[in-house]
């Protein structure tokens, strides 16, 4: 998701790079009583933590392999702020000292994947998880969700660059990016899942720092995630619509005959549509949503089969002959 | 971006474009980048000799091209991706091919630099610029121990390939998390281990 240089319009990069010096700067500001000699060694090892992490790569399928972005698992690991600084200088060194990502393009980067990736995951994650932290059922399922729906919104953001320099259509980008990265983002989801279940397992007390203030439940985090993807979806709809003439186009010019194109598999929301609903904005809004309601439900899932069964107390013979 | 290849810089050679200012390097390329970005899709073959220039100043600094090269292959998949939208909007393959060239000579801009600046230099010029000092602390800390950390979590995953026999998509997945778990614990010992050090040197 590194935009290089050259894509973006010089409004869309002034805007994003305005943007994330705002939020960079909150962040760095809030993280000002941190710049004791422990504070600042937490920040710069983590960062390095967190490159090392973004190389290790899994196996998908098909011989592909993917890595973490990683700014969720920050941002539960360390703390919110601390996240946004941490992915902030791995963006910033991956530029200047790897030339991956733009220069110019870095402010849009550093939105994507350093502020909105970290801190709308972890809105999501504090609103599952509620004030049990990251151990738990609700925990580790926050951990998950807040990483899915973290790369989905990155993803969308990075399309809405991409379509506001007029590099691509609404209509082309949006969908693509979003549909990808919904894929990726369960990737995503299960590693920080597992990465977090096994820190939680090691050393409890290292997370106590990043443990929210406020509690909630579940409920409501799936109403925050069930809104979120609806106002995307009704955002999305619009231009989702108008998605296969673009490709319509494409097929027709190299004389292939739509009607003959097969799926593999049968999809049950094909074409984003739901059943009985039409092609209206609405079928796919009520697509987007029951695709996001089944992640969240898998998200549970995840985190009930990594939370760590609790040690029941070994029956005294007493206890077990009166059994 | 996996393999130590991919960790290799050139910025520690001599050469005059090493010895010249970082700040003066980091507008340069900001110029050359911003007036790539502002040159309408249709003209974009004046970036062509940028993209020329680009490689013939690595070439004069002592980087090899190879090197530059295997970076620009690396960042393909991302750029033709984008160009390839171009195509399924009907615009043309002219269009796709310009945008690919477009965004490859900023990346080789952008190589020239990383290649030719030492991070020390890149910092002070940072300081100076009044960036947050949060975040050159980050950026200094996370240079001097990132080739630490890599090098310990590539150790422990191979220790681990070779401990497990197993090689099944799932037991994969765990065993790669269960190392990423385990060096963000060493990673706060160490961080523990460093700040001792820095508060023994006289550090608050």
């Amino acid at each position: 998701m590194h935009i290089p240089d050259g894509l973006l319009s010089v409004p869309v990069l002034l805007g994003g790079a305005a943007l994330s010096a705002v939020a960079v700067g909150t962040a760095c500001a809030r993280e000002r009583q941190r710049l004791s000699a422990q504070g600042a060694s937490t920040l710069g090892v983590t960062a390095a933590f967190i490159f090392a992490a973004q190389m290790l790569n899994f196996p998908v399928a098909g011989g592909t392999s993917g890595h973490l972005v990683g700014g969720v698992l920050a941002a539960v690991l360390v703390g919110p702020y601390a996240a946004v600084v941490v992915m902030t200088a791995v963006l910033v060194l991956q530029c200047l000292v790897f030339g991956d990502g733009g220069l110019l393009a870095l402010g849009a980067n550093v939105l994507n994947m350093a502020v909105v990736h970290p801190l709308v995951g972890f809105a999501f994650y504090r609103a599952v998880a509620g004030r049990g932290g990251p151990s738990g059922v609700r925990g580790i399922a926050g951990v998950a969700f807040g990483s899915w729906v973290a790369t989905v919104v990155a993803a969308a953001a990075c399309a809405g660059e991409l379509t506001l320099s007029g590099i691509a259509a609404p209509s082309v980008v949006l969908p693509a990016m979003v549909g990808v990265h919904a894929a990726i983002g369960l990737g995503e989801a299960l590693i920080a899942a597992l990465v977090v279940a096994t820190v939680v397992r090691l050393r409890p007390e290292l997370l106590r720092r990043a443990r929210p203030r406020v509690g909630s439940s579940v409920l409501s985090g799936a109403l925050l995630g069930l809104t979120a993807s609806f106002a995307l979806a009704l955002f999305v709809s619009p231009f989702a619509c108008t998605w296969p003439d673009g490709l319509e186009r494409v097929v027709e010019r190299f004389g292939i005959d739509p009607s003959r194109a097969r799926l593999p598999l049968p999809a049950p929301l094909r074409g984003y549509v739901m059943p009985g609903l039409g092609a209206s904005w609405l079928g796919t809004s009520v697509a987007a949503l029951a695709g996001t309601a089944i992640v969240f439900v898998a998200c549970l899932g995840i985190g009930r089969i990594l939370t760590p069964k609790r040690v029941r107390p070994i029956a005294t013979d007493a206890e077990a002959s009166r059994s | 971006m996996s393999g130590a290849h991919w960790l290799r810089s050139y910025a520690h050679l001599d050469s005059a474009i090493h010895r010249a200012p970082a700040s003066v390097k980091l507008l340069a390329t900001l110029v050359v980048v911003t007036g790539i970005a502002l040159i309408p899709v249709e003209h974009a073959i004046w970036t062509a000799p940028v993209f020329v220039a680009a490689l013939l100043c690595a070439r004069a600094a002592g980087v090899p091209l190879r090197a530059v090269l295997a970076r620009l292959a690396i960042v393909q998949p991302f750029v033709l991706s984008v160009a390839a939208l171009a195509l399924f909007q009907g615009r043309g393959l002219d269009v796709c091919a310009a945008i690919a060239l477009k965004t490859t000579t900023c990346v080789a801009a952008v190589q020239l630099l990383a290649h030719t600046t030492p991070f020390s230099e890149i910092l002070r010029a940072l300081d100076l610029a009044h960036v947050p000092r949060a975040l050159v602390a980050t950026l200094a800390l996370l240079h001097r121990y990132l080739y630490v950390v890599a090098d310990e979590s590539s150790r422990m995953k191979r220790a681990r390939a070779a401990r497990t026999w197993r090689t099944d998509r799932w037991t994969t997945w765990r065993s790669l998390s269960s190392v990423i778990a385990v060096s963000f614990v060493r990673s706060v010992a160490r961080a523990e281990r460093i700040a001792a050090a820095i508060r023994a040197r006289g550090g608050s």
